[in-house]
């Protein structure tokens, strides 16, 4: 039978504000257990929460960038349980009424676009973290973390595979740091998932009963931990078993998912309104003035790409799903005053790979944008090949100054002086007698051997087009 | 030195007559001789007090003194108190130091004011008796065979003994104003949110609000001077300014339209209380007032709903006391649910865990739209029953509660019975309204409390119609015999 899988993903990104979502606690990550943790983190007896401002317009920017909309009066609520790393016995949450309603957001897959629906975002704080393997025979507590805020985003059960997931979930990680409400660090954990995930026989309308993968802190848990989920409730519905509705935890260590608790052991949350916070009430003039501070949308940014420079999809997807790189690429563009396509080959390209072997992001790149540009340039006005330019991006890379004074130094200018390349061609043609027989005789294939014979004599710095039109009359 | 009003205390100690050490000595004293018998007093803060007494001393000295610098109060043990044991009456809390003041100690201390100890309450503030404190119950200094009244029936009874001079209590369905009437003081429960709840252990925060406890509408009206006001860290604080609360209070009540709600006269109310308050009513005519029947149509429904709504917070609030980070831990827990049973089951009395498992299951998935949502309903159908009297009249007056005190142990078994001591104040908490009980007669030598209920932030008219009922009548004076 063909089966088709249904996912929904429930991402959690963490705000990046300074302070807690409910405390003056700081956020700073990696801090010694417990030290960030004020008398509100550690829930004494007697505190209150009071509302962190920074959240609620970080909140509302998320809304507005998939088009939702911002509720003008939201409700914190608690989520009543026990657990040693949850200092008040609840946590404060939104339920009923969250912050941000329904949007939606488009990703790039296999060359086409899809739209996925965001059912909600939601503001809550996080828990602290418990030390399992530190403490012989009992837990530690480290509450650094509790009050952290993060923003719940809960798309609709909407992607068909797990790549289409981890599309999904790079496109939001790509939004929030162009909202720049989210670091992103998915090492720190300040951007993780839970995926449900069900299957059902192609073409049934009815979806199959879903299992919860817990906490998928990389893009490539989400994939692997998906498929692993897939392929078991295949599995046991083929050997006539039913799956069960359960929350399934994902372990990296040993590529398995396992059950954590099923439907009939979860919690009864008893969820209601936090009485020691008041609706969050948000007025229409506020919404305004985030809007007029929202920066250009990645999806907007992509279609201006395609427009006004010509690109692909792909290119203007992969361009524009981090702000810095579309950054230094117009940058670029506009700098060198090359054709853009020469532009994003090299920066897709050469830039990119040494940036991937190095580790580094594009902020941290060794060779600036201006002086990329200015290199850019030198092929476009055919002082340098194509070819000798990565010579020079590799001097620039190593630190050895701008692209000028690299072609300077180096001597890499290329040669375009017709009578200094007809020399060297004659001198090519009288050293290989062979090789210019079999030629004549037919043997067309051996244009390319006098080429290379030119170009290593001129140490590459022939220009290639006047080379070939000119080795074409010689050899004629 | 003990019967004087705070006012009479401010001017002795700014002239010299005597020092606000002296005059703390006074009141340590006197809780020594006489608390053995009464059980006002958690924790007694000598040392702390002499200290802060002798600070006064100094700013009296220099000139900068405030109205209440110098002068000694009590604060219930539900307030945090950096350094002191802060137990809020329960055994879960009887190891915990707070590290931190709670703003009305803040403010207080600010003030120059003297704190004397820590005043006994029902655990939790859950109780109409103060029989449920893990303290033992604080008896009547009227009579010690009965109740005080709770949850605030420490600070009743030392402000009723003379054992300090006013005092901070708390109040979520009537444990300000019903100890205050059962130990026959004067006490103010504010416009929820008036005054801050930061650092005021939680009960059930929609409806608790501090207050004060003292002799007279004019101290208590001072010591509102000092609590009341907007604080940021508490989100339901009110964000408007505090009226000078003493400025009214000489204003006379002609004109004034007192309603006197028809289900507060009614089948329920001891006889003898309501003769003593109709005396009372007859005082305020006199005074020029005009007296209106009203109605409050769901005053019934007041104690039911209260009993869903409170303990369903409680239930959420009394969650962080899990054996974990303070409080009461059991002995050798063998595993976390061990850990949280037995400290929780162990460390609560019988009223708190009853109250937690009514909330609980108030909340509960399939029940939370027929209780919780339910009773958020009618809770403001309630409120509107106030806005509809306030149309016509100024303040709403009755009883504060049924009876007088009743005997130790006479209610204690008999939750239900119990509740209903508080059915006239309930509904205040319920719509957020400021209410006052003053002293208004004495039954067998036990006090009678009358109810003063204004509209929203209407505080400084209750303390105005309250004082000029004291300048006409002595009840507020009255000693209980054995602490003259």
């Amino acid at each position: 039978m063909a089966w088709e899988v249904v996912i929904g993903l429930e991402i959690h990104a963490q705000l990046a504000t300074k302070s807690k979502i409910f405390s003056g606690a700081s956020t700073a990550y990696g801090a010694d257990p417990n030290t960030q943790a004020c008398a509100v983190d550690l829930a004494l007896p007697g505190v209150l929460p009071v509302l962190n401002e920074g959240v609620v317009e970080m909140a509302a920017k998320f809304g507005l960038a998939i088009g939702a909309t911002v509720a003008s009066r939201s409700v914190f609520a608690r989520k009543n349980y026990f657990y040693p790393d949850l200092p008040k016995g609840y946590q404060i949450s939104q339920f009923e009424l969250p912050i941000v309603g329904k949007g939606q957001l488009n990703i790039e897959f296999d060359g086409e676009e899809k739209t996925i629906g965001i059912t909600r975002a939601h503001l809550e704080e996080d828990a602290g973290k418990s030390l399992h393997e530190d403490f012989q025979g009992s837990t530690g507590i480290d509450l650094n973390r509790a009050g952290t805020p993060l923003l719940e985003i809960v798309s609709e059960p909407d992607m068909r595979s797990s790549k289409e997931a981890v599309a999904y979930m790079k496109k939001i990680h790509s939004l929030v740091r162009y909202l720049d409400i989210c670091d992103g660090n998915m090492q720190e954990g300040s951007f993780r998932c839970d995926a449900n995930v069900s299957v059902r026989p192609v073409g049934q309308e009815e979806f199959g009963t879903r299992a919860e993968l817990k906490n998928l802190n990389s893009f490539r848990f989400v994939e692997r931990a998906i498929n692993l989920e897939v392929e078991r409730q295949i599995d046991v519905i083929e050997s006539g078993g039913k799956v069960v509705q359960e929350t399934r935890l994902y372990d990296a260590d040993k590529n398995e998912t396992r059950s954590m608790r099923s439907k009939e052991e979860a919690n009864d949350y008893r969820y209601f309104p936090d009485p020691d916070l008041l609706p969050l009430i948000i007025e229409p003039e506020f919404l305004e003035q985030v809007k007029a501070k929202l920066p250009e949308l990645p999806d907007e940014k992509k279609q201006r790409f395609m427009q006004e420079y010509g690109l692909s999809l792909y290119d203007a997807a992969v361009l524009t799903s981090n702000r810095e790189l579309a950054g230094f690429f117009e940058e670029t563009v506009k700098l060198s005053g090359s054709d853009a396509k020469l532009c994003v080959n090299w920066v897709m390209g050469d830039l990119s790979a040494l940036l991937n072997k190095e580790n580094l992001d594009i902020t941290e790149s060794k060779v600036s944008a201006p002086q990329f540009a200015a290199m850019l340039h030198r092929i476009s006005d055919n002082t340098i090949s194509g070819k000798i330019a990565k010579t020079v991006f590799e001097a620039m890379w190593a630190g050895e100054g701008d692209a000028d004074k690299i072609i300077e130094q180096k001597g890499l200018k290329q040669v375009t002086d017709s009578g200094a390349i007809e020399k060297l061609i004659d001198d090519v043609i009288a050293n290989n007698p062979k090789q210019l027989e079999q030629y004549r005789a037919g043997k067309e294939k051996l244009f390319g051997f006098f080429v290379g014979q030119v170009m290593k004599i001129s140490k590459g710095k022939a220009n290639p087009a006047q080379l070939n039109e000119l080795l074409k009359n010689k050899l004629s | 030195m003990h019967n004087k009003t705070l006012v009479e205390l401010s001017k002795a100690l700014q002239k010299g007559e005597y020092s606000s050490v002296e005059l703390t000595h006074h009141f340590l004293d006197r809780i020594k001789k006489y608390d053995v018998n009464i059980n006002s007093f958690i924790t007694v803060t000598d040392d702390e007090a002499l200290t802060a007494a002798k600070a006064a001393d100094q700013i009296i000295a220099n000139g900068d003194a405030g109205l209440l610098t110098g002068i000694p109060l009590a604060h219930k043990d539900i307030f945090c108190t950096h350094g002191v044991k802060t137990s809020c009456g329960s055994k879960m809390l009887d190891n915990f130091i707070a590290p931190y003041n709670a703003t009305v100690v803040e403010k207080c201390q600010a003030a120059g004011m003297v704190m004397l100890g820590k005043t006994n309450m029902d655990e939790f503030a859950m109780g109409s008796s103060n029989e449920t404190s893990f303290y033992g119950p604080v008896k009547n200094p009227w009579d010690i065979e009965t109740v005080p009244g709770g949850s605030s029936g420490g600070s009743a009874a030392a402000v009723a003994a003379r054992l300090a001079p006013i005092a901070t209590g708390t109040d979520t369905g009537g444990s300000i104003r019903q100890p205050a009437a059962l130990c026959g003081i004067t006490g103010l429960k504010p416009t929820y949110g008036r005054v801050s709840r930061y650092g005021m252990i939680a009960f059930a925060s929609s409806l608790d609000q501090a207050g004060p406890m003292g002799r007279s509408a004019e101290d208590v009206a001072h010591l509102l001077n000092v609590m009341s006001g907007f604080d940021e860290r508490d989100s339901t604080s009110l964000d408007v300014p505090s009226d000078d609360y003493t400025a009214n209070l000489n204003d006379n009540l002609a004109g004034l339209k007192i309603g006197l709600p028809k289900e507060y006269f009614a089948e329920g109310l001891d006889a003898n209380v309501g003769k003593a308050l109709e005396s009372a009513i007859k005082e305020f005519e006199q005074a020029g007032a005009s007296l209106h029947e009203i109605s409050l149509p769901n005053t019934h429904l007041a104690v039911p709903i209260y009993y869903i709504i409170a303990p369903a917070e409680c239930s959420s609030n009394l969650s962080r006391f899990d054996g974990v980070r303070f409080g009461y831990r059991c002995e050798n827990p063998t595993d976390l649910n061990d850990l949280y049973t037995r400290s929780r089951g162990e460390g609560f009395g019988a009223e708190v865990k009853r109250r937690i498992m009514i909330g609980a299951y108030a909340l509960s998935a399939g029940y939370y739209d027929a209780y919780y949502l339910k009773a958020q309903q009618i809770r403001r159908l309630i409120s509107q029953d106030f806005s509809e009297a306030f149309k016509q009249v100024d303040v709403i007056l009755g009883p504060t509660s049924p009876t007088t005190a009743f005997k130790i142990g006479e209610k204690l078994d008999d939750p239900l019975t119990m509740y209903l001591s508080d059915i006239y104040t309930i509904a205040v908490n319920m719509a957020g309204l400021p209410a006052m009980s003053i002293p208004a007669g004495l039954v067998e030598q036990r006090p009678v409390g009358l109810q003063l209920i204004g509209n929203y932030l209407k505080e400084a008219q209750l303390l105005n119609v309250a004082h000029q009922y004291q300048q006409v009548t002595d009840w507020h004076k009255t000693v209980p015999q054995n602490f003259v």
